[in-house]
């Protein structure tokens, strides 16, 4: 196994080298055209730059507000405020005098950041299982497909409320219990696209070259598949901050004093009568992150689909 | 008389066809039934036959990307445990492949270098990659593609091109058995041509045997010394190339033949069939 | 000239395709012609747009595609016409046979519906007059059971069996010129022998047929006259027999000279060296000149325009090789033959 690795690892300085030779054509990136489609898309850029909006305001925003996350303000009249530029509220006060400026871009970094990291994980394992299951065929893909049909059949909500329950209303196990479904789909969308490609002739070669199971997957399989795994992730983070939402709505998600965009908006459908801004605010934010999300997953389909040449 | 590199023994294969309900047999077609030929060291062996004749499947055995159902192959005398991988390691080196379709049977995610890099690091003792990249850079010139295509991909390569990157990919670690499975078949006239050419000098310059598999007759005519017919998995004839060529025994071997699209013959025809018109 | 009114009518046509790395000229001032009762085959290789050219009339381009020039058909014209226009010469007018009987066929419909569709949509025919000649002309195609073929899938049809019912099913709408692009590509030799008679059968019949390929010995068997494209362009126009015993173009010659064929056994194929221009790509002079042996400086500064000889044949080249064809017909006479 050594010897592979230190074979390979020549082989990719070798093949850098032929990258920088003069001689030869300066090397195509593959991604790089790929991102000159993408660049190409409206829908994609604009949604791209409302993304990075979105994201450096939740990093940055807060930092521009005197309040925090959970000092009540009682300097005010009334418990709730509205928004209003005069003051110091941009965004109003809930119920309990909190700032909902800086609770607004906390709960979105919290909300992308476990979106993010439960995508990665469901990424990582699915494409694993999924490449193997497919590169394999025969029983092992049986097995290992079974093995993902019986874990979908479970009743996902009670599955993550006894965890919760049992371990308590940690973030790491909301992400955890998150990508431990996603990974799921991930792994049914790459078994297929790996069978597929089981049987193309490249990958036949590879074989005739004597190149062991494990090899062909990572150096043929997976970088094959990356385009659909990249689409189906960029789709797969906004169906994970609607669960998360989903789960804060109900109670089990992040605990105080951090809160998430599915908090603020549980939070802000009780007061919805008198205190509607404490609703729209984090809605407006929710719906346009999973909007531009939803639109990049799209111009991200299009761009990497090579027969778009 | 060399011995034989490559000799084959009633081997049969057959293909699972899948059910078409659970309480069916599994269906499943014999593939290959009983051949038995061999390829001499020096005399390129030509496989013809139509579509379903199994010719492929013959390949893919040999190379171990099939399993046989009954007989033995056997590579320079010794058995060949084609369903082993670490056995086969020992002789990858030895048997390469070029397959129909060029832009296949390259990785589209991999520059044309780079493919061809892969099978020195695969098949080779472990070279540095300044010596590595000289290899690269010397089988692009023995099949007469440009240094500067190095770094594209197969999908900005034309498909002569691909196949002859196919066709370094293979030869750089110098094997003694090629299999050209259709190797020429996707290719336009005047492409088939040159790599026909080259597919012969490099078999003469390297010493290397052609396995040559293909339903063109003429190219065979042109490139093996040795021919089989097959068909629908069985084998009917088995001799020269001459012999198969100018008489041959079997009916269907005859009916190919005549078969064959000849300009000159059809013009001919035409010629005879407008002057007997009415 | 004949007195034959013209089926169909190609004009300068120019096929132009917008892609992310500027405008492609794919065909570039083409002129064919074709009429009843003949076979025309347009020879050329990848990128020489041969099937562009017949794509354009048909309004079958890409939606990046731009066709410039005129295309008649029966002396209207249809270049660029509405979808409506279109459709009223598609089917009955002019049928197209593409390269994938795969393609062609829909996969999930019976044979005998998507043979009949076309025709009872239009109201041409009733349903069971349709069905009628749905089965003679799966018997005409050499199908045999028709009646048992007509409830069954494209996927229980093989390759060769699958472009008979797409000829077949083109032939449906009794349409007077039938154009095939590559119609025997990936097909067995038996097959294409059968193929090809039934389109010379159908030749015979008065139908006039384009037949649109690589494959010289195809050409041979069928073709009343050869259209010969390079690079978009045509190189030679002729009669069938004296493209075979005479081409005037090095292109040509090379073409037919490269062929291997069954009954000559030699050490080397003839080849040309070099590979076809990238379709699109921008040439000084003759697309043909890099490649060519009997290449001068002229040929790379000036492009060769299609000029009509006495013979009624054409051909677009600086130097056509006259007197060399003198030699080349004595060797096809004394080459010993199977």
């Amino acid at each position: 196994m050594a010897g592979w690795t230190r074979e390979f690892a020549m082989n990719e300085q070798a093949q850098a080298s032929i990258g920088l030779d003069e001689d030869a054509d300066r090397a195509v990136s593959l991604w790089g055209e790929a991102l000159g489609r993408l660049l190409g898309n409206r829908a994609a850029i604009i949604s791209l730059i409302l993304l990075a909006v979105l994201l450096l305001a939740s990093v940055f925003a807060p930092l521009i507000s005197p309040h925090t996350i959970d000092a009540v303000d009682w300097s005010l009249g009334s418990l709730a405020t509205p928004p209003s530029f005069r003051g110091s509220h941009w965004f109003g006060t809930d119920a309990n005098g909190r700032d909902l400026f800086v609770r607004v871009w906390a709960g979105t970094r919290v909300s992308l950041l476990v979106a993010i990291l439960a995508t990665l994980v469901s990424v990582v394992i699915g494409v694993g299982w999924g490449a193997t299951a497919g590169y394999f065929g025969g029983r092992t893909d049986h097995l290992m497909m079974r093995f993902v049909d019986v874990l979908y059949a479970l009743p996902y909500m009670f599955f993550v409320i006894i965890l919760t329950v049992v371990f308590g209303r940690s973030l790491w196990l909301i992400f955890l219990a998150l990508g431990a479904v996603g990974w799921l789909t991930m792994a049914r969308i790459v078994r297929g696209q790996a069978l597929s490609l089981r049987r193309k002739e490249f990958v036949e070669a590879a074989e005739v070259l004597g190149l062991p199971p494990w090899r062909i997957i990572q150096r043929h399989i997976v970088p094959n598949v990356m385009g659909t795994v990249i689409v189906y992730a960029t789709l797969t983070v906004p169906q994970v901050i609607l669960f998360e939402s989903f789960l804060s709505f109900l109670g089990l998600g992040v605990q105080e004093p951090l809160t998430s965009l599915g908090r603020l908006v549980a939070e802000g459908a009780t007061e919805m009568e008198t205190a509607p801004w404490l609703l729209i605010v984090p809605s407006v934010v929710l719906a346009t992150l999973l909007l531009c999300l939803n639109f990049i997953g799209d111009g991200l389909r299009d761009a990497l689909d090579p027969r778009q040449v | 008389m060399s011995a034989p590199l490559l000799e084959v023994s009633h081997l049969s294969v057959r293909y699972a066809l899948g059910r078409t309900s659970p309480w069916n047999q599994q269906r499943s077609v014999l593939a290959l039934s009983d051949i038995s030929l061999s390829v001499i060291e020096g005399r390129s062996l030509g496989v013809v036959g139509e579509s379903g004749s199994g010719k492929s499947t013959l390949a893919r055995a040999v190379l171990g990307l099939a399993q046989p159902e009954a007989g033995e192959i056997r590579w320079c005398g010794r058995p060949l445990q084609t369903g082993d991988r670490r056995a086969m390691q020992a002789v990858r080196r030895d048997i390469q492949v070029i397959f129909q379709d060029p832009f296949g049977s390259l990785d589209p995610r991999m520059t044309a270098g780079a493919s061809v890099m892969e099978a020195i690091a695969a098949l080779d003792r472990p070279v540095a990659p300044d010596e590595a990249r000289e290899r690269v850079r010397c089988a692009f010139s023995e099949v007469g593609l440009d240094w500067g295509i190095a770094n594209r991909y197969p999908h900005q390569l034309s498909g002569g091109q691909c196949q002859r990157v196919a066709i370094a990919r293979a030869t750089v670690v110098r094997p003694r058995l090629l299999i050209c499975d259709e190797a020429v078949s996707a290719l336009d006239v005047s492409i088939q041509a040159q790599v026909v050419n080259l597919l012969r000098d490099l078999a003469e310059q390297h010493a290397m045997t052609l396995l040559f598999i293909s339903h063109n007759l003429a190219v065979v005519r042109h490139i093996c010394v040795d021919v089989a017919v097959l068909r629908a998995g069985r084998l009917l004839e088995f001799a020269s190339s001459e012999t198969v060529f100018t008489a041959p025994t079997d009916p269907y071997t005859r009916d190919l033949l005549d078969a064959v699209p000849d300009p000159e013959a059809a013009l001919r025809r035409r010629a005879r069939h407008e002057a007997a018109r009415p | 000239m004949s007195l034959q009114s013209h089926l169909l009518d190609i004009r300068d046509l120019t096929v132009d395709f917008a892609t992310p790395q500027g405008s492609l000229r794919a065909v570039r001032g083409v002129s064919l012609q074709v009429v009843q009762g003949e076979c025309l085959a347009v020879v050329g290789e990848s990128g020489s747009g041969k099937s562009q050219t017949f794509l354009a009339g048909l309004g079958l381009l890409a939606g990046n595609g731009k066709a410039h020039g005129s295309v008649r058909y029966q002396g209207s014209e249809i270049l660029s016409q509405g979808e409506a226009a279109l459709n009223a010469v598609r089917g009955p007018g002019i049928a197209f046979v593409s390269q994938d009987p795969m393609n062609a066929l829909t996969p999930h419909l019976k044979i005998g519906q998507q043979m009949t569709e076309a025709v009872v949509d239009r109201g041409t025919l009733s349903p069971a007059r349709a069905r009628e000649r749905a089965l003679e002309l799966l018997r005409f195609v050499g199908i045999n059971e028709p009646e048992e073929r007509l409830s069954q899938y494209p996927h229980e049809f093989s390759g060769g069996m699958r472009q008979r019912v797409a000829i077949a099913m083109a032939l449906m709408p009794r349409p007077q010129l039938l154009i095939a692009d590559e119609p025997t590509t990936a097909l067995d030799v038996t097959v294409q022998a059968r193929i090809v008679a039934l389109l010379a059968a159908l030749r015979d019949d008065g139908l006039g047929v384009v037949l649109i390929t690589h494959d010289l010995g195809v050409v041979a068997g069928l073709a009343d006259r050869v259209a010969v494209m390079y690079a978009g362009r045509l190189v030679e126009v002729g009669p069938a027999a004296d493209f075979f015993s005479a081409p005037l173009h090095p292109y040509a010659a090379a073409l037919r000279d490269s062929v291997p064929r069954l009954g000559v056994k030699t050490s080397r194929l003839q080849t040309i060296d070099g590979q076809p221009p990238r379709p699109g790509e921008m040439l000084a002079g003759c697309a043909f000149a890099p490649r060519c042996r009997h290449a001068q400086a002229v040929c790379r500064t000036l492009i060769p325009s299609l000029q009509v000889l006495e013979s009624g044949r054409e051909v677009a080249c600086h130097f056509p090789l006259a007197r060399a064809t003198a030699a080349i017909v004595a060797d096809f006479a004394s080459e010993s033959v199977r």
